[in-house]
């Protein structure tokens, strides 16, 4: 991408929606390598959206999902109207979760959505207010592809 | 290399949903749990699962999954065969227990490697 292009949209996610669980994630996924981000970045940013969409979808009323694509980096911003995170250090710890056991059968609320989030960004951010909400930015250095492509 | 046909044919797998057979398979990935198929599998591998739910292809699609197999005969959910149908992504439904077919597919798997390279 050109250095003074920029690119950005968004999407609606609903809470409750896993028929449509990951449909932002491959739209996104589908952009980023429409706009010639290296392969090996479209992968770790695919599979930190989806956890964060699977987290709306699970947790939360709805939300959306922005992303914002530079010459020198990726952001996506997923915010909720949520319940919040009550103990961000124990969300964080591989193997915890709150989701209910039905979502569990499913396969999802493994305790993996955050640990994944933030092992496959460069930098992840989270801003939660119980009863309120959560926001998450996921940043994805754009200016290395040639590095680790 | 090892195509998706071949594994279904030497495995006498149903194929349910057929996207693009000449897909190479480069490994396995046996998982029930989404998160840790999204977080440790492979592009090009199969995904073996007894979950049968939409969100399956919603996750081979973002993981570039080769085919999804569903063990112990299970059949996918009709939603799951829309949205597989769509992402054009295969699906195969084999008789066996999870773990016979980890045994039939490491070996198939091993066999079509070059011998220093392995499993990865």
């Amino acid at each position: 991408m050109p250095e003074s292009c920029s690119m950005e949209g968004s999407f609606h996610l609903m809470g409750g929606d896993f028929t449509n669980a990951g449909s932002a994630s491959s739209a996104l996924k589908a952009k980023l390598i429409n706009s010639g981000v290296a392969q090996s970045i479209v992968r770790r940013a695919a599979i930190a959206a989806f956890e964060a969409e699977m987290n709306v979808i699970i947790h939360a009323v709805a939300g959306t999902l922005h992303y914002l694509i530079t010459a020198e980096a990726l952001t996506i911003t997923v915010t909720d109207m949520g319940p919040g995170i009550e103990d961000v250090k124990l969300a964080m710890q591989e193997g915890y979760s709150t989701a209910p056991d039905w979502v569990r059968e499913m396969g999802w609320g493994a305790g993996m959505g955050l640990p994944n989030i933030s092992k496959h960004s460069d930098l992840f951010k989270l801003d939660t207010v119980v009863g309120e909400g959560t926001t998450l930015e996921i940043f994805f250095h754009l200016k290395e592809r040639n590095a680790d492509s | 290399m090892l195509t998706v046909s071949a594994v279904a044919e030497k495995l006498g797998l149903k194929v349910v949903v057929r996207g693009d057979l000449s897909e190479i398979v480069s490994g396995c990935y046996i998982s029930d749990l989404l998160s840790d198929v999204m977080a440790h599998s492979k592009d090009h591998e199969l995904w073996v699962t007894l979950q049968t739910h939409p969100n399956i292809v919603a996750v081979a699609v973002i993981k570039g999954v080769s085919a999804l197999i569903l063990t112990n005969g299970r059949n996918p959910e009709p939603e799951t065969i829309r949205k597989a149908e769509a992402e054009k992504v295969t699906i195969m439904i084999s008789p066996e227990t999870t773990f016979e077919l980890a045994g039939l597919l490491y070996t198939m798997i091993k066999d079509s490697q070059p011998p220093q390279a392995g499993l990865s």
